[in-house]
């Protein structure tokens, strides 16, 4: 069950991460402190208002901060490098990190459990699990199906897809592929925070607990195949599933040191990720 | 060939200022600091032959700080009293052994420092190349997330492992023995000469690695990080070429790791850390990239502005901005500007006066 | 005698036959041209034979090996050089360096006695330095030695890439359209340039589309069509060949 737990937040930054790959070609390795963002703020917000506006208002914030990423670091830079890209995340991803820490200083904070308490548990046809567990499962395949909706049903979701195939065809259709670029970064740091507030409960958030996450979330994305959404919910499980196996055998401590291996493994054997075709990979530039 | 040692030369001249400074105005305490930044700039010296000149990221070289750093460690305080065998017997009787008496009174037999050194520089080698083949296949983000992982994976396993001691490092790490009498140690005593080992370590490094950018296998390498696939058409063995590379900027990393933790007499899970790889990887854009004294002078300032606590509970934060603020504004590097043309006028003079001769 | 044997070799992306079994000679000391249609497969051919691509059947002999399974770099140590459609000179490296790399098959230099600076390595840089002179001078860019590559005209580029080419000594040069977007001086003193190398005893492969040029200065020419060879002869049958003039007129011709 724990497996299965931390398989969604790990799609969850997945997916993220995807949404935008696909909308830039580059990966933001800054995807973990959205989910961290997120939490931390929910936490600091329960203190005043109800936990439900808590959640939503953190969801904004980090939105908010999404798109202001978005605008003043990548939007302007014309044609960057990937290296350029991946340091400038980077730097990102460590500007957020410390910005956290001197807001929040270095302490653990949770989320109440969303109903009941951490105690109690929910007997499903004799298996007894939290509560929690059930609220990151449904709200997790809640936001892929609400994704998987917004991206095939509504038009500006269309229009994120359009610049994803082709973001030259798409500027000719009269569609403002920069401002799907700002709206990619917002989706996803939208999606990050929210993952950041199902999962606090369980597992609690701190100024630095992103870059973890962001790993493994990279592991999962590429074991699903780079890009590739629906590929990621089943890898996310995957990792989450062996994860909690590995800790059967090996010390906890070494639980992340797992998990890195395997998406080593994967890169060095099949970077294509174990869904995707080698011959797709090839052709996307990086 | 006057022109590649000339600056070697004005460096050290710089290094021994510096010391006579601190002599005159009475803050030879600085030394300690300084000393401590010659260690990190050889890190950083090896990784900018790596990034700048054969164009490979890493993202993990605070690792073989520490796979360095650990080995020695763990080996020059493992205390082999303990455990009494035949292999033990025979180390001891080929002299690769030395007691010394421990904190408390009793005594220690564990490996000799330099024996550990060869054992840390042997398995740095060895992981280099292990690592290095799988991974230089790589480009672009992969390579970037790949030697992250790395980085973060020793840094899992110092910080998990009970004999490494966890969280809290490896402390008692005894003085580096070296001929003449002399040691790398912390002792204010040695103060002094260590400091003047330590940068004559940098700058023995230094000119290795200028003589190696103006040598046949520079220029290949050049021709790596240009154009591969026209490089490879050329008969360079473009795989090779990097892989050795890394495992030459692993060495310097290693190096590194051992000599520092027998100056500061110990090692903690920090130096495996991610912050500190990205610090490696900051100094050396800011450097110029493919910019051997640029990466060595701001090594200098930043290293030692940081040890010395100028920058606060800031100290990553600046790091990340420096890093942000380069590749925003200046990707090729701050110093590389206007050291490109006085480079070229270099280059340009240099075999002019060798025909000449 | 033959240098250069290609025997069946077929190359296929994904429902793209781009070369099917194609067999063809190149005699040692000669200039052998490949002409054919835009798509005809010609850049993918160089690929194969030069080790950038492997075949997906068929074998390649190059002075009596096989080397279909080679490196593009174990192909060139061999003395299999090429040159590329769109010039690849080295950036941020001067004529004379560009040069200097052409030279590294045949010098020994590794990074350890790099850095030692052994004495061996002083002669070993004066050599290679004197060569790239003789070779700049042959091709009359000795003046340009300290200019960035890059920076020089776009005729010029294509002299140095055939240049580094020559550094390496190879047995047989591979040129990937040498004349692609040289004016028409310039294409006329590239040809004499082609010549000139057959004479000094190095087998020549070309792609070209330039017909005059071809014609002026090729021994023998393939003509490829859908990745297969239609075609090979003396320059002056190739011309009165009806399928080639079918294949390049077209069929209501």
């Amino acid at each position: 069950m724990a497996g299965i737990t931390y398989g969604t937040i790990y799609a969850i930054v997945a997916i993220g991460f995807n949404i935008i790959y696909n909308a830039t070609g580059i990966i933001n390795f800054a995807q973990g402190e959205f989910v961290m963002l997120g939490g931390m703020t929910a936490v600091t917000l329960n203190q005043f208002i109800p936990l439900p506006l808590a959640i939503l208002a953190a969801v904004v914030i980090t939105t908010i901060v999404g798109a202001f990423i978005e605008i003043v670091f990548i939007r302007w830079l014309h044609k960057p490098s990937v290296l350029r890209m991946v340091i400038i995340t980077i730097g990102i991803s460590i500007l957020i990190r410390e910005t956290a820490l001197h807001i929040w200083g270095e302490s653990v904070k949770a989320l109440p459990y969303f109903t009941g308490s951490s105690g109690s548990s929910i007997n499903l046809g004799g298996v007894y699990i939290s509560s929690q567990i059930l609220w990151v499962v449904g709200i997790g395949a809640l936001v892929v199906a609400a994704l998987g909706a917004f991206f095939n049903l509504t038009m500006l979701g269309r229009q994120m897809r359009a610049c994803a195939a082709n973001r030259d065809a798409a500027r000719l259709c009269g569609i403002d592929a920069g401002n799907m670029v700002t709206l990619s970064f917002m989706v996803s740091a939208a999606i990050g925070a929210l993952g950041g507030c199902i999962i606090c409960p369980i597992t609690y958030v701190q100024y630095d607990s992103g870059t973890p996450l962001a790993i493994k979330g990279f592991t999962v994305a590429i074991l699903g195949g780079l890009g590739n959404s629906t590929a990621a919910v089943g890898a996310g499980m995957i990792l989450g599933i062996l994860e909690s196996f590995s800790i059967m055998v090996l010390p906890t401590a070494y639980k992340e040191a797992i998990s890195i291996a395997i998406l080593l493994a994967i890169l060095f054997v099949k970077p294509s990720g174990i869904f995707g075709s080698a011959e797709a990979a090839r052709l996307k530039e990086f | 060939m006057a022109r590649r040692y000339l600056p070697v030369a004005a460096f050290a001249g710089l290094i021994v200022a510096i010391q006579l400074a601190t002599f005159f105005t009475g803050t030879a305490f600085h030394l300690t600091q300084l000393t401590m930044t010659a260690y990190y700039s050889l890190v950083i010296v090896g990784l900018c032959m790596l990034i700048g000149y054969a164009g490979q990221i890493s993202l993990g070289h605070a690792g073989f700080f520490a796979i360095g750093g650990y080995v020695t460690a763990f080996l020059t305080t493992f205390n082999l009293k303990l455990h009494p065998g035949v292999f033990v017997s025979l180390l001891s009787k080929s002299g690769m052994l030395v007691a010394r008496p421990d904190a408390y009174g009793g005594s220690l037999l564990t490996v000799h420092p330099w024996l550990a050194c060869a054992a840390a520089i042997l398995l740095t080698v060895v992981i280099a190349y292990l690592v290095g083949g799988p991974v230089l296949k790589l480009k672009g983000h992969y390579l970037a997330m790949a030697t992250l992982g790395f980085g973060i994976i020793v840094y899992r396993m110092v910080l998990g492992t009970g004999f490494l001691g966890a969280a809290d490092g490896i402390s008692d790490v005894p003085g580096f023995p070296l001929p003449a009498g002399l040691a790398i140690t912390g002792n204010s005593s040695a103060r002094v000469s260590n400091y003047y080992l330590a940068w004559g370590l940098v700058i023995l490094g230094m000119a290795l690695l200028l003589n190696l950018v103006h040598s046949r296998v520079g220029r290949a390498l050049a021709a790596v990080h240009g154009a591969e696939d026209a490089a490879g058409a050329m008969g360079i063995p473009t795989a090779r070429y990097k892989l050795n590379t890394f495992v030459l900027s692993a060495v310097f990393a290693s190096l590194a790791g051992v000599l520092l933790t027998h100056y500061n007499g110990g090692i903690g899970p920090s130096e495996a850390g991610v912050m500190k790889s990205v610090r490696y990887v900051a100094i050396v854009a800011i450097g110029g990239m493919a910019n051997l004294w640029g990466a060595l002078s701001m090594s200098l300032v930043l290293n030692y502005l940081s040890l010395r606590g100028y920058f606060g509970t800031y100290d990553d934060a600046v790091f990340g901005v420096i890093l942000l603020l380069i590749m925003l504004f200046a990707p090729d590097g701050l110093l590389r500007r206007h050291l490109l043309s006085d480079l070229k006028r270099a280059v340009s003079r240099n075999p002019a006066e060798e025909e000449a001769s | 005698m033959t240098l250069l044997s290609v025997r069946g070799v077929s190359k296929r992306f994904g429902g793209l036959q781009a070369v099917n079994d194609l067999s063809f000679d190149v005699a040692t000391g000669s200039i052998k041209a490949l002409i054919g249609p835009n798509g005809a497969g010609k850049t993918t051919l160089f690929d194969l034979i030069s080790g950038f691509l492997p075949p997906d059947s068929g074998e390649i002999v190059f002075g009596g090996a096989e080397i279909h399974a080679m490196s593009s770099c174990e192909v060139a140590v061999r003395g299999m050089v090429r040159t590329f459609q769109h010039i690849r000179l080295f950036p941020k490296m001067t004529v004379l360096e560009n040069i200097m790399v052409g030279r590294h098959v045949h010098s020994r230099a590794g990074f350890l006695a790099g850095m030692l600076n052994l004495p061996f390595t002083w002669g070993e840089e004066r050599r290679i330095r004197e060569k790239s002179f003789e070779i700049m001078e042959l091709l009359g860019i000795a003046a340009h030695a300290r200019t960035e590559a890059v920076r020089l005209a776009y005729g010029q580029q294509r002299v140095v890439e055939v240049g580094r080419a020559l550094a390496c000594e190879p047995k047989l040069l591979l040129l990937d359209e040498p004349a692609a977007g040289l004016n028409m001086r310039e294409t006329n003193e590239m040809g004499r340039l082609i010549s000139r190398i057959r004479d000094m005893g190095v087998t020549v492969l070309l792609v070209e589309h330039d017909m005059s040029l071809v014609m002026k200065i090729s021994d023998e020419v393939v003509v490829l069509s859908y990745g297969q060879k239609i075609a090979e002869d003396r320059p002056l049958a190739i011309q009165k060949n009806r399928e080639v003039i079918r294949v390049y007129l077209g069929d209501d011709q």
